[in-house]
């Protein structure tokens, strides 16, 4: 019977949220074809994949290494090709991280198979049929894979972990060969290690021209501190070289999905909206009530952000203390 | 140094997206098309790389129907010197089809680097590059922002969640580039006049129909009309109210 197949993404060892919801989806997507779920994990020696089967894990395949600590594209692909094509599935889900971004393709070039990048839902119907946002969230496609195994990534936030009990029991994964010769990652360097990817998080404070400069930044870091959640920016900002390209939110950007997004003295081009569509709840402050962000926003403040900013900052911190 | 930069014909970002009358493509009806913009920092670093190397040879290679002419001649403009048309009137949503037809014309080339942007824009696959790599067994670096060529290889950092890796590759190889990678040229009068001069050659892609068929492609759901809580800062406290009690996620 075809299963599905949730390839893992660690960091240090430890397994990333977006993992859990590739596996969430890979566990629904094997429930209405009748199969299994399995896991691949690929990371350093000694990884613990223990709540994997929490998950919905039926079966994890481990391949532990400390070559493997950092993403090795060309090893993590062969491990993951020859895992994906060792049985029946009908699926390889990926997160669709910079890592899987990379992964993915590999995969299915090494397979000959279909992939599908990006997508923000899996389901079965008369085969597997994946929804996927294009021009940055301006369409959706409805796309059916008329091939199997299929490989597809998984947009972060798109799917909720959800806990499903499975008694998963641990095998060795498919190998590399080692002696290849590949380009090798070297280091991750971390300029800020707390800072969260605009991307992943669940709350985004994103910032436009109405900041007037870089350094009142400082206003939409601090309620992103006060809120728990990461720094965003438009692409003028990034543009005029306030901000680095990694926090851009858009079409030549980031699309994000995140539960809750602010969107601070932004005015909302066509490139910027489409990139925040799948927010769950937006949130904007604009000192002009024709702006276009208010037109998608679910909850808008009309007024100076230099004013409204600071207040909320300090609002959210006294709710959260008290 | 014999470079070849693999280019997309896509809508301008700024272009309003209509769903055509079969329900499975965009209506092309007066949208403007352009160079994908990650490919213009792809072409920028093939030229840069030639003139730092003070020889060498840009080619630009492109899948899309007749009118990609018109995106080569803008990379040529620039300073490329040929360009290669891959000609297929449709090109599905499958990107493999798409890096077995760049393959089949890069293998025999002698390339000792290929270029990309690290998506297009439109369907934002960010997945003909390593899957080129993957296919010609080359060396492959994916959304590079930073890169320092050596001498038989280089080195180069790509964004990744809250860091930076740094990969170091042997040539030839595959390295798709991200924005910061470079500031891209706009092709001056004298460029865009010899750019109508250089070869380019037109052949058919033969594209394989890959393995995903459109069902349909649909204009998003529109958001619900939020509402303004206020103005200024005394709508705070009614803003907050809202997010803890109605959205319930604060």
């Amino acid at each position: 019977m075809a299963g599905v197949i949730a390839v893992l993404e660690q960091r240090d060892g430890t397994l990333k949220r977006v993992s859990y919801e590739a596996l969430t989806a890979a566990r629904a997507l094997a429930d209405a074809l009748g199969g299994e779920a399995h896991a691949l994990v690929i990371g350093p020696a000694g990884i613990d994949a223990g709540d994997v089967g929490t998950y919905g894990a039926d079966k994890v395949f481990v391949a532990a290494d400390d070559a493997l600590t950092l993403y090795q594209a060309d090893q993590y692909a062969q491990i993951a090709a020859a895992q994906v094509g060792s049985d029946d599935y009908a699926a390889a889900i990926v997160p669709a991280t910079a890592l899987g971004k990379d992964l993915a393709p590999r995969i299915a070039a090494k397979l000959d198979c279909p992939f599908a990048s990006d997508v923000t839902s899996v389901r079965h119907d008369g085969g597997v049929v994946v929804t996927r946002p294009v021009y940055a969230g301006k369409a959706d496609y409805t796309l059916k894979v008329t091939a199997t195994p299929c490989v597809v990534s998984l947009r972060p936030n798109a799917v909720m972990p959800v806990e499903a009990k499975r008694d998963a029991t641990d095998e060795q994964a498919a190998a590399a060969e080692s002696d290849r010769t590949a380009a090798k990652t070297l280091e991750i360097k971390q300029p800020d290690r707390a800072a969260q990817d605009v991307a992943e998080a669940s709350v985004v404070v994103a910032g436009g021209r109405g900041l007037r400069d870089a350094e009142s930044f400082k206003l939409i870091e601090d309620l992103a501190e006060a809120v728990g959640g990461a720094v965003g920016a438009s692409r003028a900002v990034v543009d005029a070289g306030w901000r680095s390209h990694s926090e851009q939110v858009g079409q030549t950007g980031k699309v994000v999905s995140p539960n809750l997004y602010f969107a601070i003295g932004i005015s909302g081009a066509i490139q910027h909206l489409a990139g925040i569509r799948t927010a769950k709840t937006i949130v904007a402050v604009n000192k002009d009530p024709d702006a276009p962000i208010f037109k998608v926003a679910d909850y808008g403040i009309v007024g100076d952000l230099f004013e409204v900013v600071p207040r909320l900052t300090q609002e959210i911190k006294q709710a959260k203390e008290g | 140094m014999k470079i070849a930069v693999c280019v997309k014909r896509v809508p301008d970002s700024e272009a309003r997206i209509k769903v055509g009358a079969d329900g499975k493509a965009i209506d092309e009806a007066g949208v403007k098309f352009v160079l994908n913009p990650y490919d213009e920092y792809a072409v920028e670093e093939a030229l840069k790389l030639k003139e730092a190397g003070g020889s060498g040879e840009v080619v630009i290679v492109c899948v899309g129907p007749e009118a990609a002419q018109e995106t080569i001649r803008t990379a040529l403009a620039m300073g490329a010197d040929t360009g290669v048309l891959l000609k297929a009137d449709k090109v599905g949503l499958d990107p493999l089809p798409v890096a077995k037809a760049l393959a089949g014309e890069l293998k025999d080339g002698g390339y000792d680097l290929v270029l990309l942007g690290k998506m297009a824009i439109d369907d934002s696959s960010h997945a003909v590059g390593p899957m080129v790599a993957e296919l010609l067994g080359m060396q492959c670096v994916s959304a590079a922002a930073h890169l320092e060529m050596g001498e038989g290889g280089g080195k180069a950092e790509r964004e990744i969640e809250g860091g930076v890796e740094v990969v170091e590759f042997g040539l030839p190889a595959v390295i798709t580039a991200d924005k910061g990678l470079n500031e891209p040229r706009y092709p001056a009068l004298r460029g865009i006049m010899m750019a109508k001069k250089k070869p380019l050659e037109v052949k058919d892609a033969a594209l394989e129909s890959g393995g995903i068929e459109v069902v349909n492609l649909a204009p998003p759901a529109e958001r619900k009309a939020g509402r303004i809580v206020g103005e200024g800062a005394d709508a705070v406290p009614a803003l907050i109210e809202a997010l803890r009690n109605e959205a319930k996620v604060l």
